[in-house]
């Protein structure tokens, strides 16, 4: 089974976001992650190979030189290639653009599954597996906490997390499946993994391998500004014993604050 | 331009969610009273509840109601809407930022070969009469206004966020059956697992009861749970509580959970770490309750009180339930 994960490097989710002049200073941004629902994605794919006995797990990324680290990290986990699309004309692409660029790229390679986190937590667009799917023209399951692939591999069913509970879908396979939390408990790199991680085979490619202009895949969104959020401003601390500071709260909560 | 709005209202086993009330008060604002506000309603025996979002500010709704539409399935949703926005060229589409609206709007897009704006939180028109989109990025740590290039310029509206128009029950709208006409459906809905006891959905919930590391244990959020029933609350967790095994990753608020915009949140033994505050710092009022002062939480809450929340929530409860019903 020929398993394709998407994968983005972003921002560590701890850091403060410097925003300056109305920009986000990309230069200052010291710390990058494999995005945290991408790396369910990898761990799900493994997963997968492990229990089928076979099978291969190929990565695949559109970013610049620095987004290589992720994929070491894939790799390190014990995926088996990776595809890095870097190209100077993909710089302030956006999510239709990365979208189109991840199928014509995939169309090139053969593919049963395709992995995608739900959302990456930098632009929280939520798109990039979806639309995926779309421009290759096959079902997705958004959002899943479990999923199981049919013995003939050619099926599968996967649960998704919906308001109010779980949803249990079957799909045809091939398919898109964006991860959630819950569908597993990411490994980490083993020593071992981590020093053949460099030795697995690793593809760079342009929008010109992939046959694409830069004006096919412009971007459709324009970014007019980037804020900090608002400030929100310490309250007070209702002092007194337990019950006299509960009753005073309650007080607020109604007369003051109206929200209750 | 943006006069011509497409709003796709979702229902769920008959009833609409408050975010299309939400959708059409939006588009009713935006579009300003020479502007045209559509509703697009997709189910099955769903046309009843047209005249509800006729009363919500809709001047017309299109009803597709079919039995394979009974369950939300993207597939047959995408090829509905987009032979809809083909035949009537809206300027905008406004989709929920629900589950099954960010499931559905990438899908719609790409279809219709358009940029789409997610989870947005504002709007305005421009000098030349496209949207200015306001969203947050990085959980909240920054936020972006941005234009889309393409029309129909689509968007999901986050939840909880845009106040719905008073209803109007003399407001009539016009109702159009669409035709159904579906393609092959590959992705199919065979069950549900209903959890039970949870009715309230986080990011529609008014008021949420949360708790954190601070309640030692899963045995905590039985004493949430008893504040929640008391205030109709939603009941909500830290990534700690969650990641210790105490309540369901369903429950989880900040970056990796949900983000939720409620008018009362209340912080139980939570410490208030950035990617907590992320998900939830935009909720109109703050409570904290927490025995380490010097926790960050205290930093954004409108009002703390710093003590044992086990003796704390359960005062809370006894005095809201005696306040609430008289």
């Amino acid at each position: 089974m020929n398993i394709v994960v998407c994968v983005k490097q972003v921002p560590d989710t701890e850091i403060r976001i410097p925003v300056q002049n109305g920009r986000i200073v990309e230069e200052e941004i010291k710390q990058y992650v494999v995005n945290p629902y991408d790396e369910f994605a990898i761990e799900e794919a493994l997963r997968i190979k492990e229990r089928l006995g076979e099978g291969k797990v190929t990565l695949i990324t559109v970013g610049p030189e620095r987004a290589r680290e992720a994929l070491l990290t894939g790799l390190a986990m014990g995926a088996d290639e990776a595809i890095h699309i870097n190209d100077p004309a993909l710089e302030g692409s956006d999510a239709f653009t990365t979208a189109r660029v991840l199928a014509a790229a995939i169309k090139k390679m053969p593919y049963d599954l395709i992995l995608c986190g739900k959302q990456a937590v930098d632009q929280d667009n939520a798109q990039i597996g979806i639309a995926l799917a779309e421009l290759l023209d096959l079902p997705h399951v958004s959002v899943v906490t479990k999923l199981e692939i049919a013995e003939d591999k050619k099926s599968a069913k996967a649960e998704r997390e919906v308001e109010g509970g779980k949803e249990v879908i079957e799909t045809t396979l091939p398919a898109v499946i964006t991860a959630q939390k819950g569908l597993n408990e990411p490994r980490y790199p083993s020593f071992k993994g981590i020093r053949m991680a460099r030795q697995k085979p690793y593809t760079v490619w342009t929008l010109a391998d992939l046959g694409l202009k830069p004006e096919e895949v412009a971007p459709q969104t324009e970014v007019v500004v980037i804020n900090p959020p608002p400030e929100r401003k310490a309250g007070r601390i209702i002092q007194g014993d337990p019950e006299t500071a509960v009753k005073e709260l309650v007080r607020l909560l109604r007369e003051e604050a109206k929200v209750i | 331009m943006a006069k011509h709005f497409l709003v796709v209202a979702e229902q769920s086993e008959g009833v609409l969610r408050k975010v299309s009330f939400e959708m059409l008060g939006e588009a009713r604002r935006l579009a300003g009273s020479e502007g045209k506000v559509e509703a697009a309603l997709l189910g099955s025996g769903v046309e009843p509840l047209a005249e509800q979002l006729a009363w919500h500010g809709a001047d017309k709704v299109y009803v597709a109601d079919n039995a394979a539409l009974q369950l939300y399935s993207a597939e047959a949703y995408t090829t509905v809407l987009a032979d809809l926005v083909k035949k009537i060229q809206p300027d905008v589409v406004f989709i929920g930022a629900t589950t099954n609206g960010k499931d559905l709007a990438p899908r719609l897009a790409t279809r219709l070969g358009v940029g789409l704006a997610s989870d947005c939180t504002g709007f305005s028109v421009d000098g030349d009469g496209r949207l200015l989109i306001t969203r947050p990025i990085y959980a909240g740590r920054a936020i972006e206004t941005i234009k889309l290039k393409s029309t129909p310029q689509m968007a999901t509206l986050r939840p909880n966020v845009f106040p719905p128009l008073e209803p109007d029950t003399s407001r009539k709208a016009e109702v159009e059956k669409i035709a159904v006409n579906l393609g092959p459906i590959r992705a199919k809905v065979v069950g549900f697992l209903k959890k039970e006891g949870e009715e309230i959905e986080l990011t529609e919930a008014d008021i949420i009861v949360s708790g954190g590391r601070g309640l030692g244990g899963p045995e905590g959020f039985e004493v949430l749970r008893e504040l929640a029933k008391v205030l109709k609350a939603a009941v909500g967790a830290s990534r700690a509580a969650v990641d210790a095994g105490w309540i369901d990753h369903s429950h989880q608020v900040g970056q990796t959970g949900k983000t939720v915009n409620p008018k009362l949140y209340i912080a139980c033994g939570i410490s208030g770490a950035a990617q907590h505050l992320a998900g939830m710092r935009t909720s109109k009022v703050i409570v904290a309750i927490n025995k380490d002062p010097e926790a960050p939480i205290f930093k954004v809450a409108d009002y703390g009180i710093v003590g044992d929340l086990y003796k704390i929530v359960p005062l809370l409860t006894k005095e809201l339930q005696e306040v609430l019903r008289g």
